[in-house]
């Protein structure tokens, strides 16, 4: 298998999108194209309701990802288990294939016996600890949202506590939506360092609408254009490529 | 993939009598009752034959993989029992689900948990159990491994007389790689006292949060400056305050080995019986920070009064030297 880089978005949200594209569409684009998408639905208190649940695992379902409902002070658990749950899921969708094409059934973990099942997760324990990773973190800051931004980026700088302790190298990118002159405005650029998210933060002024299908994307052009970007200097850096039937 | 609810619901509520039958090897484990439930997973105790086991369902085939591997590795380690042992893993074709559940069996360690049993027979025995505990550890990271998910709910207390052993690997990580469970009290990435990298120190950290947390009352929530708060726990409980350069080095990531920290604690531990003699002298502990404090001023003006004598001498030498 050759070495190459895992891509997330991780969509963290309060409620439900109500403008442009049905964002569950967004995520399945992304998903063809190799990206996988997570969601985080936060919550203040109490619960939150039916159509902006059923919209928070709708996306995740569509972008081959994971989604979970959480209150503000659970997040930064949560952000770090997401996203690392999500890494091995796409992982065993890889190497299920990788089975599949050596056994040429439909083989996949679940059909082997529990000792061969091991020496497979070997596999991909090593994998999740050492392949490359980029994780475009896209935050909705309409309304109701503000007052959870200080748990957010709490949660973030966790998450790079956590992914930074891995051997293999990580990439984060900021986008807020709704943003300025864009449905989606990016407030960081590739970047191992989350760190500088501190800065940028206290800036945020909130907005009306939640474009989140449109937000989601301008997230996938935006990792579009990294990678023409970066095949133009020849990095070689080929993102792995998730077939949406696993 | 982490669990959906109902399965998960209906893993954790099997009535006891419901019997496990592996498909690859064939062997029946009768469920007697819930022992507890881990982070991927629900842990039963059963019996085949006469013999007691513990049986781990999950639905997640994936971490119960990797976590078998663990134990396995663990196994390996001659001499120390560093987990409890595994003795099988298999599928159950399961009544309520249409695929297989995986599971595997393991050694049963009967025994009380940390926290309970510090509570019932004293803190005394926080130092003594938090000894044994990092013996175990020196043996796991010479092993190349760190634990992890360190807590007072991994750690059981068995036998007569109470030793401390490990339950619940999964956490269990290849040093140099980022520790993949941990619980937030005992994480110093938390605490904002070092990164989730798995080395030694981390281990180390988080045994201090052990025995921190078993001889504290209340339960422990970080509020602001971490290092601060922990230090002003220690400080303010009358027993853990004897142990706070070991606690303190510990917090800090300063002790490279377990077995350091290990020498370190002992020491404390039997110093203190003299220290407690002198407390009975000292009625509060605020003089004694006192007579610590006065200490501290005698030193100052001893060093004063030497370096005037040594000044005095020279100028007198130099008076000579220029005289003659």
């Amino acid at each position: 298998m050759r070495k190459g880089t895992l891509r997330q978005i991780l969509l963290i949200t309060d409620g439900c999108s109500n403008h442009g594209e049905d964002p569950a569409a967004m995520a399945a684009l992304a998903r063809e194209q190799g990206i996988t998408v997570n969601v985080i639905g936060i919550l203040d208190r109490g619960a939150m309701d039916e159509n902006g649940r059923r919209e928070i695992e709708a996306i995740a379902a569509a972008g081959g990802g994971m989604s979970q409902v959480v209150y503000a002070k659970q997040l930064s658990q949560t952000v770090q288990m997401v996203t690392r749950q999500a890494m091995t899921q796409t992982l065993q969708g890889l190497v299920n294939r990788e089975l599949k094409q050596i056994f040429g059934s439909d083989v996949s973990l679940e059909d082997l016996p529990p000792d061969k099942r091991g020496q497979v997760m070997e596999v991909v324990d090593e994998l999740g600890e050492t392949v490359a990773l980029d994780v475009l973190i896209l935050i909705d800051t309409s309304g109701s949202m503000k007052t959870k931004l200080p748990t957010v980026k709490e949660a973030l700088l966790d998450l790079s506590l956590s992914l930074n302790a891995r051997m293999g190298e990580n990439r984060f990118s900021v986008f807020i939506f709704p943003g300025k002159r864009a449905h989606a405005e990016k407030m960081i650029d590739w970047t191992p360092r989350i760190e500088e998210l501190s800065t940028i933060f206290p800036k945020l002024a909130s907005g009306g609408l939640t474009p989140t299908g449109p937000a989601l994307r301008e997230a996938i052009a935006y990792f579009e254009r990294k990678r023409s970007l970066r095949s133009w200097i020849g990095d070689g850096d080929e993102p792995y490529i998730e077939e949406s039937s696993l | 993939m982490a669990m959906s609810h109902t399965s998960k619901n209906r893993l954790c509520n099997l009535p006891p009598g419901t019997v496990i039958t592996g498909k690859w090897h064939g062997r029946s484990y009768r469920l007697l009752r819930r022992l507890g439930n881990g982070a991927n997973g629900v842990v039963y105790l059963a019996e085949n034959g006469r013999t007691r086991v513990a049986v781990k369902l999950s639905d997640d085939y994936a971490s119960l993989a990797s976590e078998m591997n663990i134990l396995r590795r663990f196994a390996k380690v001659q001499g120390a029992a560093l987990g409890p042992s595994l003795l099988e893993a298999d599928d159950w074709q399961s009544p309520f689900a249409r695929e297989t559940i995986p599971f595997y069996v393991m050694e049963y360690i009967e025994g009380e948990n940390f926290a309970a049993f510090i509570r019932r027979r004293g803190k005394e025995w926080a130092p003594v159990l938090v000894m044994q505990l990092l013996s175990v550890l020196d043996r796991l990271h010479q092993e190349g491994w760190v634990f992890g998910d360190l807590k007072p709910d991994n750690l059981i207390v068995t036998g007569s007389p109470p030793s401390v052993r490990l339950l619940d690997v999964g956490g269990a990580t290849l040093q140099g790689r980022a520790v993949k469970e941990f619980t937030e009290l005992y994480d110093r990435g938390y605490w904002g006292l070092g990164s989730r990298k798995a080395e030694p120190s981390y281990d180390l950290f988080a045994a201090a949060m052990v025995m921190i947390s078993s001889c504290c009352p209340g339960p422990i929530e970080k509020k602001g400056d971490g290092r601060a708060q922990l230090l002003s726990i220690i400080e303010t409980d009358r027993f853990l305050t004897r142990y706070k350069e070991v606690l303190q080095k510990a917090l800090d990531g300063r002790y490279r080995k377990a077995a350091d920290m290990r020498r370190d604690l002992l020491a404390a531990s039997s110093c203190h019986t003299s220290a407690e003699n002198e407390r009975k002298a000292v009625p509060s502990r605020r003089s004694g920070r006192q007579v610590k404090r006065r200490r501290q001023a005698r030193g100052i003006v001893e060093t004063v009064v030497i370096a005037a004598a040594l000044l005095g001498a020279y100028a007198f030498y130099i008076y000579w030297q220029l005289a003659m």
